[in-house]
C-alpha cells in the first residue's frame, strides 16, 4: 500500500467491537490521500456508516492506530475535535438539516458557528447554492424541499466552509440515476478543485461510471482496488 | 393601466418581497418551542414572587424593628418605691433634678397621680385615690442622644441619693427586639436561599430536557465544528431571556401586591386594626429597599439562570461526547 507522511487520513490496523460484541471492523489498513478520490463501498450492513464515523472522529478505535491530519486519533483532546472537524466535510445519509432552519441558514451554518456575520458570508452561500442548482429555494424549509434539494444542501453545507477532505455517505442513494450523475460531476469538479473525496455508496453502476479507487468493506475486512 | 405600468408594478412587488425575505430575522440555532419554556417561566415567576415577597416581609420587619429601638432607646423610666417616712414626691422630683442634670437628657417629668390613675385603671379600675395606695413614682426620661447619656453612672447616683429609685433602661426590650429582628432577617435568607436553590434545579432539569430534545441540532453543531462555548451561549441565551421574563413577571406582581397592601389595605381597616398594624409595622410600607430589590431580585434570577443554563450545557455535553 503505498503511503506518505502527507496523508490527510491514515488508518493502521483499526479494529472496532461495541462492548464485549464481535468486531465489526477489523485490521483496516489504508489512507486519504490529499486531493484523491475513491469510493467506499460493499454490501449493506458491512460497516460503511461506521468507518465514515471513524474517519470523522466520532467514534473511537478499539485497536489500532487512526492518523488525522498527522495526529494521532487516541491524542486529540475534546477542545481540538473542532478546528479539525471544520476541516472535514461531512454529507450524512439522512443530510442531518435542521428543519427549523432554511436552506440558506443551513448551508451557512459551519461559518455561523465560527461567529462570522451574515454579511460576510452571504455571498459566498448564495453562490455556492446556485452552484448546486439550489438558487431558487434559499427561503425553503428542509420541509418543503424534495430529497434531492435536501441532498444537495447537505452536500452545499458540507462544502462551504472548503473542506480538506469531504466525506460523502450514500449521496446518490435518495436521487434519481440523472441527478445522481448530477451529483457525482460535482463530487469530481471539487476533487479538481482540490478536495480529498470519500464517497461511500453500493451503488455499482455509479461507480462503474468513474474511473476512482474502491475501498470495499466486507464482512468487517478492507479491500483496496486502486 | 398599460402593461408596462403593470410590469413595473410586478417587479417593484417582487423585489420588495426578495428583500423582505433577504431582511428575514436569522433564525435561532435552538428553537425556541423545543424549550419547556412557558413552564419554566411560570416557574421562575413564582419562584422571583416568593422571593420579593420574603425580601419585602424581612424589610418591613427590619425597619419596625430598628424604629421601635429607636424609640424605645430614646426614653428611660425611673422609679422611685414609697417608703416609710419619706415623701416619695420629693424623691421623684429630685430624681428627676438628678436626671436633668446628665449630659445627653432632653427632659425628665414626673407623672402625676392622674396620669399613674389612668395606668393603672385597666387593673384597679376608675375613681381611685393615689394617696391611699403605696404607688411607686415614675420619672418619664427623654434622651437627646442615647449613645451620650452614661446610664450606669445615673443609675448609681440616683441609687446613692434617692431612696428607692431604680432606673430602667429598657436594655431588656431591646435586645430581645434585636434578637428578633435577626432572627427575622435570618429566616428571610434562609427562605431566599431555598428559592434560589429551587431555582437553579427546575433550570437544571428544564436545561437538560431542551438538550435532550435538542440532541440532533446539538449533534449537527458538534459536526460541523461548533465548540462547545458556542453551543453553551446559544442556550444560555433563551434561558436568560426566559429568566428575565420569568424574574421581572413575578418582581412586578410583588411590587404591585406591596402597593396594594400600603395604599388600600390598610385604609379599609376599621380604626383599632389599623393602629394594630401601624404599631407592628409604621406604615405598613416597604420602601424603596423593597422595591429596588425587588428588581435586584429578578435580575439576579435571570443570571442565575443564564448560567446554571450555560455550565448544565457544558456538563451534558462532556456526558455525551
Amino acid at each position: 500500500m503505498k503511503s506518505g507522511t502527507g496523508d490527510l487520513i491514515r488508518f493502521e490496523n483499526v479494529g472496532l467491537r461495541y462492548g464485549v460484541g464481535p468486531e465489526i471492523l477489523r485490521d483496516l489498513s489504508f489512507h486519504v490521500a490529499p486531493k484523491s478520490f475513491q469510493f467506499l463501498t460493499g454490501p449493506s450492513g458491512a460497516g460503511k456508516t461506521t468507518l465514515i464515523r471513524l474517519f470523522f472522529m466520532s467514534l473511537k478505535p478499539s485497536r489500532g492506530l487512526i492518523t488525522i491530519f498527522g495526529k494521532d486519533s487516541t491524542s486529540i483532546t475534546r477542545a481540538e475535535l473542532p478546528a479539525l472537524r471544520r476541516r472535514i466535510g461531512v454529507v450524512f445519509q439522512d443530510f442531518r438539516l435542521l428543519d427549523h432552519l432554511t436552506t440558506f441558514e443551513n448551508v451557512a451554518l459551519p461559518l455561523r458557528v465560527l461567529g462570522k456575520e451574515e454579511s460576510e458570508y452571504r455571498a459566498d452561500v448564495v453562490e455556492l447554492l446556485r452552484w448546486v442548482g439550489l438558487g431558487d429555494r434559499m427561503h425553503a424549509f428542509p420541509a418543503v424541499m424534495s430529497g434531492g434539494e435536501k441532498q444537495r444542501a447537505a452536500i452545499a453545507r458540507a462544502l462551504i466552509s472548503r473542506p480538506e477532505v469531504l466525506l460523502a455517505d450514500e449521496p446518490t442513494g435518495n436521487v434519481d440515476p440523472p441527478l445522481a450523475r448530477r451529483l457525482m460531476r460535482l463530487f469530481v469538479e471539487l476533487n479538481r478543485l482540490g478536495t480529498s473525496v470519500v464517497i461511500a455508496t453500493h451503488d455499482i453502476h455509479l461507480m462503474d461510471q468513474f474511473q476512482a479507487r474502491r475501498l470495499v468493506l466486507e464482512h468487517g475486512r478492507l479491500s483496496i482496488y486502486e | 393601466m398599460n402593461d408596462a405600468d403593470l410590469a413595473h408594478k410586478l417587479q417593484v412587488a417582487a423585489y420588495r418581497r426578495q428583500s423582505r425575505l433577504a431582511m428575514r430575522r436569522t433564525s435561532q440555532l435552538v428553537p425556541e418551542n423545543t424549550i419547556a419554556g412557558n413552564a419554566l417561566t411560570a416557574v421562575v415567576a413564582i419562584m422571583s414572587f416568593l422571593a420579593c415577597l420574603t425580601l419585602g416581609a424581612v424589610t418591613l420587619v427590619r425597619d419596625a424593628a430598628s424604629d421601635w429601638q429607636s424609640d424605645i432607646l430614646r426614653e428611660i423610666t425611673i422609679q422611685v418605691r414609697p417608703m416609710e417616712g419619706i415623701d416619695a414626691d420629693e424623691q421623684a422630683r429630685s430624681a428627676a433634678n438628678i436626671a436633668r442634670s446628665f449630659p445627653g437628657v432632653a427632659a425628665a417629668s414626673v407623672l402625676d397621680n392622674s396620669e399613674n390613675a389612668r395606668l393603672l385603671e385597666p387593673w384597679l379600675g376608675s375613681g381611685l385615690d393615689m394617696n391611699d395606695l403605696p404607688i411607686p413614682r415614675l420619672i418619664i426620661v427623654r434622651l437627646a442622644s442615647p449613645d451620650s447619656v452614661d446610664l450606669d453612672a445615673l443609675a448609681a447616683r440616683l441609687s446613692q441619693e434617692v431612696r428607692g429609685a431604680s432606673l430602667d433602661d429598657h436594655r431588656k426590650w431591646t435586645d430581645r427586639l434585636q434578637t428578633m429582628a435577626g432572627v427575622t432577617v435570618f429566616i428571610g435568607a434562609s427562605v431566599l436561599a431555598l428559592v434560589f436553590v429551587a431555582t437553579v434545579l427546575s433550570v437544571v432539569f428544564a436545561t437538560r430536557g431542551a438538550m435532550a430534545s435538542n440532541r440532533d441540532v446539538v449533534s449537527v453543531l458538534h459536526f460541523v465544528g461548533a465548540v462547545d462555548g458556542y453551543i453553551a451561549r446559544e442556550f444560555q441565551r433563551h434561558f436568560l431571556l426566559l429568566g428575565l421574563k420569568g424574574g421581572l413577571a413575578g418582581a412586578l406582581a410583588a411590587a404591585v401586591l406591596f402597593a396594594i397592601l400600603a395604599f388600600i389595605v390598610a385604609p379599609a381597616m376599621s380604626a383599632a386594626e389599623v393602629d394594630q398594624v401601624s404599631a407592628m409595622f409604621g406604615r405598613f410600607s416597604v420602601g424603596p429597599v423593597g422595591y429596588f430589590g425587588a428588581l435586584g431580585i429578578a435580575f439576579l434570577i435571570a443570571v442565575m439562570t443564564a448560567v446554571t443554563s450555560r455550565l448544565t450545557v457544558y456538563r451534558y455535553l462532556a456526558d455525551t461526547d
